[in-house]
């Protein structure tokens, strides 16, 4: 095993308030700075997994097995730990943006808290105009335009596909070694879904982070992580590099959803050119 | 587009009353047309350039008691408010945070507090600590506290279960951090509306107690206890207790607007697009 070993997730298993399986048991792992997709249909257990995995299950829910990030077991970590991991080895991408953004706050102040707690954990006190600054240069990571005026704007106030780039510069604000997108397109029109997936592979190459990407949706998985797990009724019934899966699908699931893929032709081309078509 | 207008025209309206009486307290802290206990102006004496509202019937000049009043209902309707208020916001927070059982407990005694009649609950205080505006204060703040707190309760559940309390935790805040940042901000312009509206309230149960004997004692110029006095001779000199009416309702009614023109204020999502 490698030095710093990723994540690694073995017989994860989630239960409701009374005491039904939810998910699992399920396993999968990528090392650091690789990408792994979760597909599945809609209630398959795919966020819940992602909930496990950062600490934040629903109220009643609960969990076994064993999450390991970077060597350190998350499943049954204290909330102190768990606090220290969230945002700084972990952060979450949802797939609405606008309830994900407080209503009331101005971007630019959404993001200078987390932006303020990272550089506070790494011993270091920003004046208000370097806390400033920071916000605007990480506003304009994301390519978001004008990041002077976005920085003052609340979340009503600007466009779908900016909002989500203001949340992704929130989730990378901490810069966390793990990103996990949770359908992150899905409520976006097609064109800005390009976008985002665009920007979304570009700093994810960039910070050489590691990706655990989220999607009902084939094609949208195709174009942005090499290999995919795919849950039905929260088990793991497909595993494998993409372009495997889609020319072989071992499973009846896999081919329904190979099927309904309805720009399959896009996604098989993407996943045999390589990523960037 | 017109109930925003209606909106705006009661804010100004309720800063108009409100503004006039905080103004007649301010006169009164720096000057007073008499003293007082100054009775020498005469029983019961009609409106005159010397005494602009006649005198009561030990002969006190009535328009130096009515601004007098002012102070002592501003004073019951804010100190109320902060007492209510803080208590009211620290108990809500706490339920909305706290395991199952004790935030049903925490509920339960909120009910019954709130079934209890404040003027009882002041007879207790009173009892206990003695009849002054302090105590009436005291007992009208708890009353409302537990008011105040079932509706904190509710406001920050509801704010508890948004994706953005999720995702801010995803990013690492703490609870303190979010019940700053979010939880407050979020529920401040529901709670600001209330605690207006409670304003009034308040100032209606002080000089209720006062009415009744249970205020500040004698001198105490409350308007209820300007009302109460007026009782006996509101045929011979109906300016007595006419004038403090106007004054409460003045006060009261003018919080009422000054609430209803609050609601659209803090909520940025009701201004205009950018
Ligand atoms: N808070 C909860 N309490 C009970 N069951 C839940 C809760 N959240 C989700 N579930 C159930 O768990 C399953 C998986 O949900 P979820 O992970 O949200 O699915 P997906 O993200 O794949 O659409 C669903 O059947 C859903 O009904
Ligand atoms: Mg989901």
């Amino acid at each position: 095993m490698s030095e710093n070993p990723g994540l690694i997730v073995r017989d994860l298993e989630i239960f409701s308030a009374d005491g039904q399986t939810l998910v699992g048991p399920v396993s999968f792992d990528f090392n650091p700075g690789q990408r792994l997709g979760l597909i599945g249909e809609s209630g398959s257990g795919k966020s819940l997994a992602a909930l496990a995995i950062i600490g934040l299950l629903p109220d009643g829910l609960s969990s076994r097995g064993s999450i390991e990030l970077g060597g350190r077991q998350l499943v049954g970590a204290p909330e102190r730990i768990m606090n220290t991991v969230r945002g700084t080895d972990v952060a979450v991408v949802f797939q609405e943006p606008l309830t994900a953004l407080d209503p009331l706050m101005r971007i630019g102040k959404q993001l200078a808290e987390p932006l303020r707690r990272r550089a506070a954990a790494d011993g270091e006190r920003l004046t208000r105009q370097q806390l400033r600054l920071l916000v605007r240069e990480r506003l304009a990571d994301v390519r978001l335009p004008d990041p002077d005026a976005i920085a003052l704007a609340f979340p009503h106030q600007i466009s779908g596909g900016q909002r989500q780039r203001a949340a992704l510069a929130i989730a990378l604000s901490g810069r966390p070694s793990l990103l996990i997108a949770d359908e992150p397109t899905t409520a976006l029109d097609v064109t800005v879904q390009s976008e985002i997936l665009d920007l979304l592979d570009r700093l994810v190459d960039e910070r050489g982070m590691s990706l655990l990407f989220i999607s009902h949706d084939l094609a949208v998985v195709a174009r942005i992580a090499p290999r995919v797990v795919v849950l039905q009724k929260g088990l793991v019934v497909e595993e494998g590099m993409l372009a495997d899966v889609l020319a072989n699908p071992r499973h009846a699931y896999t081919h329904e959803l190979v099927d309904s893929a309805r720009s399959l032709d896009n996604a098989l081309d993407d996943a045999l050119n390589g990523r960037d078509a | 587009m017109t109930r925003r207008r209606d909106r705006s025209a009661a804010l100004i309206a309720g800063l108009i009353c409100v503004g006039l009486i905080i103004a007649i307290a301010l006169v009164s802290l720096l000057y007073q047309p008499y003293d007082p206990s100054d009775t020498s102006g005469g029983r019961l004496v009609a409106p005159s350039l010397a005494h602009w509202a006649g005198t009561d019937q030990l002969g006190r000049d009535l328009l130096t008691r009515l601004m007098m009043g002012a102070q002592i209902a501003l004073v019951a309707g804010g100190g109320s408010v902060v007492i209510g208020g803080v208590l009211g916001i620290v108990l809500g927070l706490g339920a909305a945070f706290a395991t199952r059982w004790l935030d049903d407990t925490l509920s339960a005694v909120l009910d019954i507090l709130i079934a209890f009649p404040t003027l009882l609950l002041a007879m207790l205080v009173i009892a206990a600590q003695g009849a002054s505006l302090g105590s009436a204060v005291l007992a009208i703040g708890l009353a409302m506290s537990a008011i105040v707190a079932r509706l904190v309760r509710i406001l920050a559940k509801r704010v508890l279960a948004q994706d953005y309390i999720t995702a801010a935790r995803t990013s690492g805040s703490s609870w303190p951090s979010i019940i700053g940042h979010h939880i407050l901000p979020n529920i401040w312009p529901t709670v600001l509306v209330s605690l207006a509206i409670q304003f009034g309230a308040a100032v209606l149960a002080e000089a209720s107690l006062s009415y009744l004997g249970l205020g500040a004692p004698p001198p105490n110029p409350s308007w209820g206890s300007l009302l109460q006095q007026a009782q006996a001779t509101v045929y011979t000199a109906p300016l007595g207790a006419i004038a403090p009416g106007i004054l409460l309702v003045l006060l009261v009614v003018g919080m009422n607007l000054l609430a209803d023109g609050l609601r659209d204020v803090g909520d940025p999502t009701q201004r205009r697009r950018a």
